[in-house]
């Protein structure tokens, strides 16, 4: 792992504290556990869908790390379980998505993993890609509309977004106005069957910075630590009003697309298997052992933690209420409201 | 016409919506417009002259061209606290961005069930008779009014260009406001001084009558009651309402006016197959049948793509005064 010093042998940690690495690692151990749970539910009937982030752990913890809590604004997608769990969603929140309970953000309207909170500063996603991007941009233009400083919006999407003309649009605008805006690129490799070389024929999506006039960098997406730097750094010059950049992480996504999904009409299982050698939950959990960060005896523990507070998250979520046949009918407008007026 | 104190101005439709965008600018900091050429060429009809010297390049925005960010940004500015009017040059112009206003803008408050609110405005020319050939003489309507979440706006009269703007900006949700074109110089009125409002879904009954009830919206409506006042003289007496307001429509003052006249002809400039005119059809068919003294007719566009630069292309598909007269003459002898 690139974290570690090759000369001295000691933790390249970017600043980061013991309790954070600690943080970043939990908070990667929660996504699996969820993740197998949300396909564990489907499995069992109990939920229509269910869609996971494996591989993508590293990147997420990592770079929820660079989020400030309280003032920047995050503009996720749907495979971004880490990041939202990293900036403040709980795993009871997560748990009334995949349920479609009433109390979850979304009324139970959408799919799980359609991240929602304005208390948490995360912007409501929809399933069409990139249209989330302009609203990011949006979002920026409106810190800098207000003049408040320190204030900055990461908005994330997956290599296939890449292509959507909204992409284009929302780099374009963030570049010309010098927006407080992060650009990540999760580059997992597939956009459900589509593998990125038939969606472009440059892979090094970062490179497409230069042609928008802003800095552009690629990391190491399971590598945490590299991940928390890269982003920490694209953030902070937002933040200092030195304008946008386009981040892209490389990662790998090691289950189907989906629930609805057999990536084995696509690709092999031994290809997976090969790409699982990287796998960077062991590897963190290996790394942090190593520089003593944890014991074998504190992630034993802290599996088990995660475990209950999945199990406590899950069995609280399904006693909660379905949404009403009512309410099928609010939040149309502000107030009741009918196309007819009568 | 809204009610008018000795208090106005006459303007046109331009100066209606440049007056009301200025005083929203001035009086609402939150108040911002972006669109093509908005800035130092003042949009393509001049609408934002001097705005920019005024109010600063922060607020009025010359974007890119890229209209499916025009929209989504203002998406994104509305949920984070501003109050954005998006421009779309021309009405032709809206396609790109059909995501943003259907499966964005128009979905906000519903799928973040009322956490998110997406309060902006887009603007837009629409319509023909200005020889703008096939791409800048659309009307877009019909394909936004099926969508719930929206409101769709087009006022005909200065007045109402005035009031309803002023709502439509105050408005919690996405307001959809479309201008007509041929009206913007050619239509002048009284407009009250002062700020004021004019409630969406409202129809305006014009000119009374008993013997038919036109309903119609935008240019239409001042050739229909230029017909209409022209049958005065042939002893036929006909109502003309004004929707103003497409989404939410005014049912109320439709129902009143056919079980009074017994008689509706509905005229449009879009093409009929679906359009406006279909729904109002369909809502006095299932509440009215019975107060009909004739079938319901619709004037409207034909249904083809869209009307020629060729001056015979575009008078062909525009209805006339003289079509309009004669439509209503028949319906009346029925
Ligand atoms: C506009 C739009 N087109 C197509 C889809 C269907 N779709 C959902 S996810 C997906 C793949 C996206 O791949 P990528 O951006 O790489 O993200 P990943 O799932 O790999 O994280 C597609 C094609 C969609 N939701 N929206
Ligand atoms: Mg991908």
């Amino acid at each position: 792992m690139a974290s570690t010093d090759t000369a001295t042998g000691t933790l390249e940690r970017h600043g980061l504290s013991d309790d954070q690495l600690r943080a970043i690692f939990r908070n990667m151990l929660l996504q699996r556990q969820l993740d197998n749970r949300g396909f564990q539910l489907n499995r069992q009937g109990k939920v229509p869908f269910a869609l996971g982030s494996e591989g993508h752990e590293a990147l997420q913890a990592g770079a929820a790390m660079a989020f400030n809590r309280g003032s920047d604004i995050l503009a996720p997608y749907y495979r971004d379980l880490g990041l939202c769990l990293g900036i403040g969603l709980t795993a009871y929140e997560i748990m009334l998505s995949i349920f479609a309970r009433a109390p979850d953000h979304n009324g139970g309207r959408q799919f799980p993993n359609h991240y929602s909170s304005k208390a948490a500063g995360l912007m409501s996603f929809s399933s069409i890609l990139a249209a989330h991007l302009p609203h990011a941009v949006g979002a920026a233009y409106a810190i800098k509309y207000r003049g408040e400083k320190g204030r900055a919006v990461l908005a994330t999407c997956g290599d296939g977004t890449t292509s959507e003309g909204e992409w284009h649009e929302t780099m374009n605008f963030a570049a010309v106005h010098k927006l407080p805006f992060v650009m990540l690129v999760e580059n997992n490799e597939w956009a459900i069957s589509t593998p990125l070389e038939k969606q472009m024929a440059e892979p090094q999506i970062w490179k497409r910075a230069a042609g928008y006039g802003m800095p552009g960098r690629r990391f190491n997406g399971f590598d945490p630590i590299a991940t928390f730097a890269a982003v920490k750094e694209a953030m902070d010059r937002a933040r200092e009003g030195g304008g946008p950049t386009l981040i892209e992480g490389t990662c790998y996504r090691y289950l189907a697309h989906s629930t609805d999904d057999n990536d084995m009409t696509y690709r092999t299982r031994e290809v997976v298997m090969e790409r699982r050698k990287q796998d960077p939950v062991p590897a963190f959990e290996a790394l942090l052992v190593e520089h003593g960060v944890l014991t074998a005896q504190d992630v034993a523990q802290m599996r088990k933690d995660v475990l209950r507070d999945t199990n406590e998250a899950t069995d609280a979520a399904e006693a909660q209420p379905y949404p009403t046949p009512a309410d099928l009918y609010l939040h149309v407008h502000e107030g009741a409201w009918q196309p007819w007026q009568s | 016409m809204a009610v008018v104190s000795a208090n106005t101005t006459v303007m046109n439709n331009v100066e209606a919506v440049r007056a009301t965008l200025y005083d929203a600018l001035k009086s609402d900091e939150r108040v911002c417009i972006l669109g093509e050429d908005v800035g130092a060429r003042g949009n393509v009809f001049l609408i934002t002259k001097d705005f920019v010297g005024e109010f600063g390049e922060r607020r009025i925005i010359d974007t890119p061209i890229a209209e499916a960010s025009i929209v989504g940004i203002a998406v994104g500015m509305a949920m984070e606290g501003l109050r954005p009017v998006a421009e779309i040059q021309f009405a032709d112009f809206i396609y790109p961005s059909f995501n943003q206003i259907v499966g964005e803008a128009a979905k906000i408050r519903y799928r973040s069930n009322g956490e998110y609110t997406c309060p902006m405005v887009i603007r837009t020319p629409y319509g023909g008779g200005v020889r703008g050939a096939l791409s800048h003489s659309v009307s877009i309507e019909a394909l936004f009014y099926h969508v719930p979440g929206l409101k769709i706006v087009a006022p005909s009269f200065p007045a109402d260009v005035k009031g309803l703007l002023n709502t439509a900006i105050d408005d919690p949700d996405p307001v959809m406001f479309l201008e007509h074109k041929k009206t913007y110089r050619l239509i002048k009125g009284e407009v009250p001084n002062g700020h004021y409002t004019i409630p969406l879904g409202k129809a305006n009954v014009l000119k009374e009558g008993t013997q038919l009830s036109v309903v119609s919206y935008g240019l239409y409506v001042h050739w229909a009651l230029e017909a209409a006042r022209q049958l005065e003289g042939e002893g036929i007496s006909v109502e003309v309402i004004d929707l103003r307001s497409i989404r939410p429509m005014d049912k109320t003052a439709i129902l009143q006016s056919v079980e009074k006249t017994r008689k509706l002809l509905i005229i449009h400039e879009d093409n009929k197959f679906g359009g406006i005119g279909a729904e109002i059809s369909a809502m006095v068919a299932e509440e009215a049948l019975f107060h009909l003294d004739a079938p319901i007719r619709r004037l409207c566009g034909p249904d083809v793509p869209a009307m020629g630069y060729a001056l015979p292309l575009e008078e062909e598909f525009m209805s006339s005064p003289a079509e309009m007269a004669d439509a209503m003459r028949e319906m009346v002898k029925f």
